[in-house]
């Protein structure tokens, strides 16, 4: 597969998919840092 | 309450004022020098760089830390957060004067102070941001002291006024937090237009996101920040659910910006990731990026999470203060530093001293302002006569 991005569809599919995986991450790790945030209120 | 009288023994002539007096005498040589010589005699504005530091600092950063107010009414009168009333009222104050010297200094750049009412009486520019911009913080400024009125009418003796005033609270407060989320996105947003001038790890076309997001963590902070100051140079004004609710505060508010400003991190990863413009990391402005989002975005998030776990006031302390100072530098970023960054070093803008003169001298006004109402009016402490009002 090449490397260069040749249209607006090859741009955006490659810029959306890491966005995606980025997002998923973000909400997995936004999840443990409430956890860790409100960790020492339930001692 | 006089400060000065023969029974106390104390003076007008203390540092601060002595400073300030200083200050005030200093911005009025500058306002009569900028109202007679125009922006060339007191700027290093140009056709390049028509917007300095009385937009990127005193319309810019001045909204965005006067957020306070809403950010404070909407916790305590739509979610119902009660334990944050102490905080209201110095919130709202500083929301008022935050504003309203926005205005004032707004005055300086546009020159024509009365033509200021033009753009609803006389050419409505409604396909633009600004209008929207000046719209809202014309009606939140109404809003915000509509809000303050209370204040002053307690301090008269008014109680009819002020209980019909107290009614409209929590109307006012919905109306606030509307008008906030337009303008403070709006003062993003006016970059949009700009997206050749302004460098690409700033532009996005979330900008509006941005600045609404980050004005939250900036309020929270301001909060926390003023707080800290009033506890130490007023603290004999402060009554003593003023003094008991103080840390209450603080840890609250340090708990909900730490998790906004995680939220902040994520959409300026995911800005970065949608414009797919890593490789500007590598760059010098992408040093200077790393510093803010990682320095005064990832760094205080962390750091008022541990304060919120440890129950380390101090901490949250220390940490709003380096929040408030981070968005600052966004807020100087985005409107002076990354802007017209492609433009070689001679068509730079630095501010001229006159122009940093009046922002102090700005800033000045409202700190007098603030400790005049703060050593006379119910702000810290609860009025004897509406003690069981709340």
């Amino acid at each position: 597969m090449e490397g260069t991005i040749h249209t607006l569809q090859e741009f955006m599919f490659h810029t959306e998919s890491i966005t995606y995986l980025i997002i998923v991450a973000a909400l997995i790790a936004i999840t443990g840092f409430w956890l860790f945030l409100n960790g020492r209120d339930e001692e | 309450m006089s400060e000065d009288t023969a029974a106390t023994g104390k003076s007008y002539f203390t540092p601060f004022n002595i400073i300030a007096g200083l200050i005030v005498i200093m911005g009025l040589v500058l306002t009569v020098i900028r109202f007679t010589g125009g922006l060339a005699a007191t700027t290093n504005l140009s056709d390049y760089n028509p917007w300095g530091l009385w937009i990127g600092f005193d319309l810019l950063v001045g909204v965005a830390l006067a957020s306070g107010g809403y950010v404070t009414s909407a916790a305590v009168y739509l979610f119902g957060m009660k334990k944050y009333h102490s905080a209201l009222r110095p919130a709202i104050l500083t929301g008022f004067l935050g504003y309203a010297l926005v205005v004032l200094a707004l005055h300086y750049d546009v020159g024509r102070p009365l033509r200021l009412p033009y753009p609803f009486l006389v050419q409505q520019g409604t396909t633009s941001l600004l209008f929207e911009v000046g719209a809202c913080v014309a009606l939140y400024l109404t809003v915000l002291f509509v809000e303050f009125t209370p204040v002053p009418l307690e301090w008269l003796g008014f109680k009819r006024a002020r209980n019909l005033v107290v009614k409209l609270t929590l109307l006012l407060t919905i109306f606030g937090v509307v008008l906030s989320t337009l303008h403070q996105s709006s003062l993003g947003a006016l970059f949009l237009i700009a997206p050749s001038k302004l460098h690409p790890l700033w532009y996005s076309p979330y900008l509006p996101v941005y600045f609404f997001v980050s004005s939250i963590i900036a309020g929270l902070s301001m909060v926390i920040f003023e707080s800290t100051l009033s506890g130490r140079f007023f603290k004999h004004k402060m009554d003593e659910t003023h003094l008991a609710e103080k840390d209450t505060i603080a840890l609250g508010f340090g708990k909900a910006a730490s998790f906004v400003l995680a939220g902040y991190f994520i959409v300026k990863v995911i800005g970065i990731s949608a414009g797919n413009n890593w490789h500007f990391l590598q760059t010098g402005y992408g040093a200077w990026f790393l510093v803010e989002l990682l320095g005064f975005v990832a760094l205080p998030c962390f750091l008022y999470a541990v304060g919120v776990r440890d129950k380390n006031v101090t901490l949250i302390k220390w940490t709003a203060v380096w929040t408030v100072l981070g968005v600052v530098i966004n807020r100087f970023n985005v409107s002076m530093i990354a802007f017209n960054w492609h433009l070689p070093a001679s068509e730079r803008y630095f501010p001229h001293w006159m122009e940093i003169g009046i922002s102090v001298f700005i800033v000045t006004v409202g700190l007098i302002i603030f400790k005049f109402i703060v050593n006379r009016m119910p702000i810290l402490y609860e009025h004897p006569d509406y003690k069981s009002a709340h």
